[in-house]
């Protein structure tokens, strides 16, 4: 039992080190925060993205466990594991390309047509073009298979009508990856198909979303008669959940441990500076206990990480396990925002980084958590997965089963 | 990254899960929960033929050599089996304080004994209710001979001797005592898991050496209880896993309102919940056991979180136990109740979970001021 890399991982993670030292910096702790989720990206931000993307990709470090065929390099997932570690430790752009690369990519290679991927794949890897997922609706979240969006056949191509939500990067993209229904008769999950949209295309209409933090992350997308040609349907009519599921199997993989326990030695910190009833915080029995939960907790995500990266160092493929590390850390993250806010008493009503530098920097936090907690499945929808997949409980009993789409009810 | 065990100490875990299956299903420990018998001699002497109590005593001493990755594994089916054996009085902490602060001689004469079954040790540190830490203490080691009182001593009534916590000029320091010689009165305590025997143990002017330098049993009582926590954590994610298995197993049997309760986003949503403290319960553990084999700098952090991570799940998952079981989980019969004692008197026997708590955030404090 180590933490050490194998002989080939560290030969590897050195290859991979001096190419990201001769072309970007390394970060320092003096930087400003990160928008890691995107929240508030400007056309500089897109294009410095796009130019990162483009130098990686020349140098053969973009989306390295992808076939050479399409301008990979074939690489292990602990390969890939470990130059998203080496990147991480350097100062890069935003990466906007994560819906793209992490969900959108596996998907038109799994399902496509040579063709299709020829098409795709390659300006997908280089970043000239930028994807995004067009699967949430206002009525159809947790519950996706309810979607409502209609693709209806006209001659060689599709015309779509309805509304999207929750896509990031949508004003950016150029390509989205697009599920709609095509047969309301059916029973839900059999009437979807699954097609690649150009974003451009006339009839779309994208409004950003106002979040409780003031980010606009996400995007509604709205379709007025759009055409697709039926050229751009990936894989056959009526076969989208299908396909579907193989995005959403991505996407759990890809957004994998939560990395709600970051800010534990920021938070004793904080417990230290501020008194109550006259003593340090940090050396009341109350508040002891409240942190060493987190520790335990944050360290129980950060180490299960690692038991996960020793499967894949040993090439195993993880299953749905990852949905612990969103669900652990989510709630994790929110509850030590909470605490910190807590313990700076009134203070903690201020969202004024002038009066103390924690104020703005916790109450950030405790704002974007929420987020978190419903993005790429929520709480529940989690709790569901584990307790089906991991631990074998019956599934959901579904009142809609085999009832066509149209006769199931709505509510509305 | 290879943070795993090895395939030779995965199939160690699996010959001693065999083994247990076989000769340490729950009906001993409800045999011995249900009699008077302080634990079960003859599973004490079957593993001892194994060698299981001597896994990582040196060879030197009688033991089999290996590493605490190894015992590591056989805890955790131990604890799956809720194996009625004083196996954490002796292996985790006695053997390990003998190891960690024994002269040469003193770990010839003990060692072997220990390693063989031969012997059962145990340690003493509590002494009135309420206490977590080992100090301070009211026992008095002057010379070669000890008084006092420690209270509540696990397998006190049936070890062979305990390494005790006591005061002497120097400090704390830590002292052997036989417990069948004169000046030892040992009385069997009512405990609250009755398949782990409890104990007072008076001691008047009973004979005794002292273990390790004087003044300094404060540190090693705390490094032998990091050892000890580590290994113990371990025992308690096996009781834990094996009751929510279990528990999961009961849902999926029982049916309710025509269909198995184990469907109910109510009970699922718990034994996912459960299943994430297991989960976080084990990896801290294995950090624990990475720490404990290379025994560095990381130990006294490590121990902590491995303790804290168990002891709550172990402690969550035996509530929801009888809880998912319903009427039946309160029943005498039912085998709930062995889970929900074994998780309670586990969190006490190093320290409530409330002291590594603190003792987490002050290690952690002091790990960031160096």
């Amino acid at each position: 039992m180590d933490f050490k890399d194998t002989k080939e991982e560290a030969e590897f993670r050195n290859e991979v080190r001096s190419w990201l030292e001769a072309n970007a910096e390394l970060k320092s702790a003096n930087d400003p925060p990160e928008d890691a989720l995107g929240e508030r990206l400007t056309d500089d931000d897109v294009a410095a993205a796009k130019n990162w993307q483009q130098k990686k990709a020349a140098a053969g470090w973009a989306c390295l466990r992808w076939p050479k065929e399409y301008g990979g390099r074939a690489a292990t997932s602990i390969q890939s594991v470990i130059w998203g570690q080496e990147e991480s430790r350097f100062r890069t752009p935003a990466n906007i390309f994560t819906i793209g690369h992490g969900m959108c990519g596996p998907t038109v290679m799994t399902h496509g047509s040579e063709e299709q991927k020829k098409r795709w794949i390659p300006k997908m890897l280089t970043g000239e073009e930028v994807w995004c997922q067009l699967f949430s609706e206002p009525a159809a979240g947790s519950d996706l298979a309810g979607l409502r969006t209609s693709a209806v056949r006209d001659g060689d191509d599709w015309i779509i009508n309805g509304q999207k939500i929750w896509t990031t990067g949508a004003q950016f993209s150029d390509w989205g990856i697009l599920v709609t229904r095509t047969d309301p008769t059916a029973p839900k999950h059999k009437g979807l198909t699954y097609f690649v949209v150009d974003m451009h295309s006339p009839g779309i209409e994208v409004r950003p979303i106002n979040q409780i933090n003031g980010g606009q992350g996400f995007n509604e997308v709205f379709f007025t008669d759009v055409r697709i040609p039926d050229e751009n349907r990936l894989d056959d009519v009526g076969n989208g959940w299908r396909v579907a599921l193989t995005t959403l199997m991505n996407e759990r993989a890809s957004i994998g441990g939560g990395g709600g326990g970051g800010g534990i030695a920021g938070l004793m910190e904080l417990a230290r500076s501020v008194e109550i009833d006259g003593r340090s915080a940090l050396d009341q029995s109350a508040v002891k206990e409240k942190i060493a939960d987190f520790m335990v907790r944050a360290r129980g995500v950060k180490y299960t990480g690692f038991r996960t990266l020793t499967a894949l160092s040993q090439g195993k493929i993880p299953g749905p396990e990852a949905s612990f590390g969103k669900l652990v850390g989510g709630v994790l993250g929110q509850e030590m925002a909470a605490y910190a806010m807590e313990l700076q008493g009134l203070a903690g009503g201020l969202n004024d980084p002038t009066v103390c530098a924690d104020a703005a920097n916790w109450q950030a936090r405790y704002l974007g958590f929420p987020g978190l907690r419903i993005a790429g499945g929520t709480d529940e929808v989690l709790r569901n997965i584990i307790s089906e997949r991991v631990l074998g409980l019956p599934a959901e009993i579904r009142v809609d089963k085999g009832v066509p789409f149209k006769e199931i009810p709505s509510g509305s | 990254m290879n943070f795993d065990f090895t395939d030779d100490q995965k199939m160690l875990k699996e010959t001693a899960a065999g083994f247990l299956k076989e000769h340490s299903p729950l009906e001993l420990c409800r045999a011995v929960l249900e009699s008077d018998q302080p634990f079960s001699t003859e599973l004490w002497k079957k593993t001892a033929e194994l060698g299981w109590q001597g896994t990582s005593i040196p060879e030197e001493y009688g033991g089999a050599g290996f590493g605490r990755l190894e015992l590591a594994v056989m805890a955790e089916e131990l604890g799956r089996a809720l194996a009625p054996i004083p196996f954490s009085s002796s292996v985790y902490l006695a053997t390990e304080a003998l190891l960690i602060a024994g002269s040469e001689e003193q770990k010839k004469a003990y060692l072997p004994r220990l390693a063989s079954g031969e012997a059962v040790g145990t340690f003493a540190f509590s002494e009135k209710v309420g206490q977590n830490g080992v100090t301070p203490t009211d026992t008095k080691l002057s010379g070669d001979t000890l008084s006092g009182v420690k209270l509540p001593v696990p397998d006190g009534d049936v070890a062979d001797f305990a390494v005790v916590v006591a005061s002497s000029d120097a400090g704390p320091t830590l002292a052997i005592v036989d417990l069948s010689g004169a000046g030892v009165t040992r009385t069997t305590l009512e405990s609250f898991d009755p398949s782990r025997s409890m104990a007072k143990l008076e001691f008047a002017d009973a004979a005794a050496e002292q273990l390790g330098e004087a003044g300094k049993g404060a540190e090693i009582a705390e490094r032998v209880l990091n050892r000890a926590a580590v290994l113990l954590a371990f025992e308690q994610v096996g009781s834990a896993s094996r009751a929510f298995e279990i528990t999961r197993d009961y849902t999926l049997e029982r049916f309710a309102f025509g269909r198995p309760i184990a469907s109910f986003q109510a009970i699922k949503h718990k034994l996912a919940d459960r299943w994430c403290d297991i989960e976080i319960a084990r990896s801290n553990s294995y950090y624990g056991a990475w720490a404990l084999e290379h025994d560095n700098d990381e130990l006294p952090i490590a121990a902590c979180l491995s303790r804290v991570g168990a002891s709550e799940a172990f402690d969550a998952m035996s509530v929801d136990m009888i809880q998912l079981h319903g009427g039946v989980g309160f029943t005498w019969e039912f085998d709930c109740h062995m889970f929900y004692r074994r998780a309670r008197l586990l969190s006490t026997v190093l320290g409530n979970t409330a002291s590594w708590k603190h003792k987490l955030v002050d290690r952690a404090a002091a790990q960031e001021a160096a």
